[in-house]
């Protein structure tokens, strides 16, 4: 028998009962679609996390001060947790490492900060000049910190684009003075408007150089210091050789932490995935269902049809041939119902991606090919056993009995 | 071309088994014209599913065409009867959904035979049983009669050496009963064998040899 022949023959009975088809198919797409949007929700959620990590910058490595380690362990060591400070001699030493691109150190605190009359709290970020380009800040208008030595405490601060709005309104900012706790400043530029970046809003900020933080701060040490890798690969690399050399610096004890963009990204990206993974096995259940359904529906064909398979039988049709015409049968079902749910799915994506635009909701190709798949397949493992038991009928008496 | 020794065919119905055919033996010559005649339950239908393959015998053996058959398998009987053997049945046995065109194509289809062929021999095939203009007609726009010669018509696609029909007018009236008989036996005269059960004597009394059953055994055997 021709698989053309066996295709038409097993599409006109499906196409003979239009209403039972369209409703295994629907049961199908309702499995298939759930899958895809689900998947795609869940694929939406990790972009969604990726970009926010990807947005305060890249190749970044952390240096924090002080190690969580459990101390007092061994006997004899009496003596506690020593932290040192990072101090801005630290982070100029971490500048002179081998695939280190920039090195801007960070000290981070909240000031009032008043113009006039006008006044309100704000976070005051003291760094360096290369912090806009390691953290992957705009500038608005003028210039940002200036370059040259990170111990020279120049009285400039550059306003976040929410303070510069509220100080100044529509007035030119740049080459005005501002009162940030008791020193003055002049604003040299100003930040374009960012919005929340991993819970941290820049528009509510003002960059002032990291020495003048210490001082309005009065402390030696520093917050962070954020390094940028030359290149990805080179990021372990970087990572070991500033350990070593804080280590070093700081009387062979290793008490600072340094944390990887990437490692903290691998995780995100994992537990994401396997989130998305659980969620679409969850949702790829009801093509179970749907399975059983084909299964239900076609023992219940193979019984109305007991004559029509004996007389293909008399006819000259093998076992094999009927086995084929059924599976053939549930094969299109699943293929007619996978395709509407693919449909089904990436309109719900659609519509979900509308209603939650800062998702990037995109169904994940692999996980569409893994529903129409596991949907086929559902549908030829679930018909198996009609199909068996449409190819075992006894020809003579299924003609006979009617 | 058909040689029956000692056949027999027993059922089990419940805890009983039940003897359907005892020992039948049966010689037919390639070309005869048969009438199987007896009361129902006398085996009849039962010899003709074993003459068609379309069952086994619990014992005995059968050769079709001087090729022993009995232990085929099931693809190989499947082949044998879309090769060698038409069926005629009572209710016709139409697919409702394929119009007689369709119908008669059915084992040329499962034969695997290229569309273009198929469509020139099943317009033989119709022209050869007065059809041809109800081709696209479904089973449910044509009477008994044209039914039965689309079946017929189906049976012979194949061109098949053996005939089988199993009360091929008893769903018919008398007039197209003789009319679809007339069908049959023009085919016997072209060379195929044919095997009739019936139980209309009119319709035996024209077969040139009747064999009478009872009881799953052969009773009588004779010949005009």
């Amino acid at each position: 028998m021709r698989l053309a022949d066996t295709f038409a023959l097993a599409w006109g009975t499906l196409a003979q009962q239009p209403r039972r088809t369209a409703l295994i198919g629907l049961a199908m797409s309702i499995g298939v679609g759930a899958v895809v949007v689900l998947t795609a929700l869940g694929e939406g959620a990790r972009g969604y996390v990726l970009e926010q990590f990807a947005s305060i910058g890249t190749n970044l490595i952390i240096v924090i001060p002080g190690r969580a380690e459990t101390t007092g362990a061994a006997p004899g060591v009496l003596s506690g947790e020593t932290t040192r400070d990072l101090t801005l001699e630290d982070a100029d030493a971490v500048a002179r490492i081998a695939w280190v691109a920039a090195v801007a150190p960070l000290n981070v605190g909240a000031a009032q900060i008043t113009r006039g009359s006008l006044g309100r709290e704000a976070v005051l970020l003291g760094s360096t000049a290369p912090l806009l380009s390691i953290r992957h800040m705009h500038l608005g208008l003028g210039h940002f910190l200036p370059p040259g030595p990170s111990d020279q405490a120049t009285p400039v601060c550059v306003l976040g684009d929410k303070i510069r709005a509220e100080l100044f309104g529509n007035a030119n900012p740049l080459g005005g003075w501002v009162r940030i706790g008791d020193r003055r400043f002049r604003v040299i530029g100003t930040l374009a408007a960012q919005g929340q970046q991993m819970g941290f809003n820049t528009d509510e900020a003002v960059v002032i150089p990291v020495a003048a933080a210490q001082q309005l701060f009065n402390t030696p040490s520093l917050f962070r210091i954020l390094i940028e890798a030359r290149g990805r690969a080179a990021v372990p690399r970087v990572k070991a050789e500033t350990l070593a050399l804080l280590k070093l610096r700081h009387e062979g004890e290793e008490d600072v932490t340094v944390i990887t963009q990437d490692a903290v990204l691998a995780t995100f990206d994992r537990i994401l995935t396997a989130l998305t993974l659980a969620v679409g096995g969850i949702a790829a259940i009801s093509l179970g269902v749907a399975g059983v359904l084909i299964m239900n529906v076609m023992l219940v064909s193979v019984a109305q049809r007991r004559a029509e398979i004996g007389l293909l039988k008399a006819l000259g049709a093998s076992a094999h041939n009927v086995r084929a015409l059924f599976l053939v049968e549930a094969g299109l079902i699943a293929t007619l119902g996978a395709a509407g749910g693919v449909a089904l799915g990436l309109a719900a994506s659609f519509v979900l991606g509308r209603v939650y635009p800062q998702l990037p909701i995109v169904p994940p190709l692999w996980a569409v090919a893994a529903a129409v798949a596991t949907a086929i397949l559902a549908g030829l493992l679930f018909a198996w056993l009609p199909a068996r038991r449409a190819a075992r009928l006894d020809a003579a008496l299924s003609l006979t009995r009617r | 071309m058909i040689q029956l020794d000692q056949a027999s065919r027993t059922f089990q119905v419940g805890d009983q088994q039940v003897l359907a055919l005892r020992e039948v033996s049966l010689s037919i010559a390639a070309g005869e014209y048969i009438a199987i005649m007896g009361p129902s339950g006398s085996g009849k239908s039962t010899l003709l599913n074993l003459l068609g393959l379309l069952d086994r015998p619990s014992g005995g053996r059968y050769s079709l065409d001087g090729r022993d058959v009995t232990g085929l398998n099931e693809a190989e009987s499947a082949r044998v009867r879309r090769d060698k053997i038409g069926f005629v049945f009572q209710f016709f046995h139409l697919v409702p959904r394929l119009d007689a065109a369709a119908n008669v194509a059915l084992p040329l289809v499962l034969a695997g035979i290229a569309p273009a062929e198929r469509k020139q021999r099943v317009a033989q095939l119709l022209a050869d049983v007065g059809l041809s203009e109800r081709a696209d007609h479904l089973p449910s726009q044509l009477s008994g009669g044209q039914l039965q010669r689309v079946a017929i018509a189906r049976a012979m696609s194949m061109h098949p050496a053996l005939l089988l029909a199993d009360e091929p007018t008893g769903n018919l009236d008398r007039a197209t009963g003789r009319e679809v008989m007339g069908v049959l036996e023009g085919l016997n005269q072209r060379g195929a064998t044919l095997i009739v059960i019936t139980h209309d004597q009119e319709i035996g009394a024209r077969a040139r040899r009747r064999i009478g059953m009872e009881d799953g055994r052969v009773i009588s055997d004779t010949a005009t």
